[in-house]
């Protein structure tokens, strides 16, 4: 056995793991907002929709639901342009990522709606609120604060699985990992140290979150 | 150049999936088995063997099972272990199975009353039978549901290990694409493949009581 560990490569790495990292951490705070917010439309919509819409939004979360993520993208980034549709490479994969997350975090908000006491809609409503003053302003804060720990660990979740989206050269921190033990031949060395940086963002990411949410949502977030 | 028709497509396919469902069993077994001992770990009296225990589920919690299976592929090489895509996808698998089974069950556990314990330690079993005949049954029938769960998470997982090589559903259908140029259809195919095995079992969590993915 002759092999020993070598990390001399990592000193000139440095500047195209920070890039990879920064753009991990674009796709996962898009995907984040545009998921949350698609997420709150699709559990309105599969409570208080039509019918054909309820069961558009339940055949979607079933779909994304039950197949993997990297499939999912590869349709979207390869399959659609053959009926015409065609994307760039961030922007496939930032809606294979919103795509992916909304169809888990519609049923996380509708858990979180269903837990709002019915009796707070129609207080507010006998107060004299509109109907959709009443979702924006008493239903969804109450429900946000409920679901908030589970919406955590889905957008962390998310930020891990993002490292497939290296497979349509997206230039994220797996490709860069990629490109880097390519031109150094030190694979297992480049991966483990793209692993702690993985590590300490998911990390950091949840401490960002916590703390975040308890200022926004105020007390009793864990 | 070979001409594929539809069929040819589906065969070819199907026969790729056999790969994909072999793999998720070998996995989940792997991972039930090492699982169990990080849960034994994760409960025992001893700190240290806790602490070890939370820092191998903080690990594959934190980090993408991409880097993992990668990992697992050159590092393997390393500690002079001539290995296959196949031994790496299996092994990286249920690493990552464990970890995540492990916590779930942990979470079964930890639901059950102190009481049960005590009513154990009363009857005079000592801390393997009370494990054994009292705290892992309940355990395992309380969180039948997000095991299931977790089984199609795992699953789709095995998608992941087409990128180390491994020929299973995923990398087949790379293929058949590169020859067929149709990638509408061959991966609305697989995610069919993949919906088909995934959905029954989700249903099946879902009767069993809270989904647990």
């Amino acid at each position: 056995m002759g092999y020993s560990l070598d990390f001399g490569w990592l000193a000139d790495a440095t500047g195209a793991i920070t890039r990879g990292a920064a753009t991990t951490v674009l796709l996962i705070a898009v995907t984040t907002l545009a998921g949350t917010f698609l997420s709150i439309l699709g559990a309105a919509g599969r409570r208080n929709g039509p019918l054909l819409l309820k069961r558009a939004i339940g055949v979607y979360v079933e779909i994304i639901r039950n197949t993997p993520f990297l499939v999912q993208l590869f349709f979207i980034f390869f399959g659609l342009p053959s009926i015409g549709i065609r994307f760039d490479p961030l922007l496939a994969a930032m809606l294979a990522m919103t795509l992916n997350m909304a169809a888990y975090t519609t049923e996380i908000v509708g858990a979180g709606l269903d837990a709002v006491p019915r009796g707070q809609t129609e207080a507010a409503l006998a107060l004299g609120l509109r109907p959709r003053q009443v979702f924006v302003k008493i239903v969804l804060p109450q429900a946000l604060k409920v679901i908030y720990p589970a919406l955590t660990s889905q957008i962390i979740i998310m930020m891990l699985e993002s490292a497939v989206v290296s497979q349509i050269a997206v230039r994220e921190l797996t490709y860069e990992a990629d490109m880097l033990q390519a031109r150094t031949f030190r694979a297992f060395e480049t991966y483990f140290v793209v692993t702690i940086v993985y590590l300490v963002l998911s990390m950091g990411l949840r401490r960002l979150l916590v703390s975040g949410g308890r200022r926004a949502l105020g007390a009793g977030v864990s | 150049m070979i001409e594929f028709t539809f069929w040819d497509i589906v065969r070819n396919l199907l026969l790729a999936a056999r790969w994909t469902v072999l793999l998720s069993l070998a996995a989940f077994v792997g991972g039930g088995v090492v699982g169990m001992v990080v849960l034994f770990l994760r409960i025992a009296k001893n700190k240290w063997a806790r602490r070890l225990a939370s820092g191998y589920i903080a690990l594959f919690q934190g980090t993408p099972l991409l880097m993992q299976l990668f990992l697992m592929f050159f590092g393997l090489p390393m500690l002079g272990l001539r290995i296959e895509p196949w031994t790496a996808a299996a092994l990286g698998l249920t690493f990552f199975a464990s970890a995540y089974l492990a916590e779930i069950w942990r979470g079964g556990v930890d639901a059950l009353p102190r009481g049960q314990w005590d009513a154990g330690a009363s009857l005079g079993l000592h801390y393997l039978q009370e494990l054994r005949l009292i705290i892992l049954p309940q355990a395992f029938s309380i969180t039948r549901a997000p095991t299931v769960g977790f089984l199609v998470q795992l699953i789709k997982s095995t998608a992941l290990t087409s990128i180390i090589g491994f020929e299973e559903l995923v990398r087949t259908s790379n293929a058949i694409n590169n020859a067929t140029f149709e990638p509408f259809t061959v991966y609305g195919l697989v995610a069919l493949i993949f919906f088909v095995m995934c959905f029954p079992l989700t249903q099946y969590a879902r009767s069993l009581g809270t989904t647990g993915d």
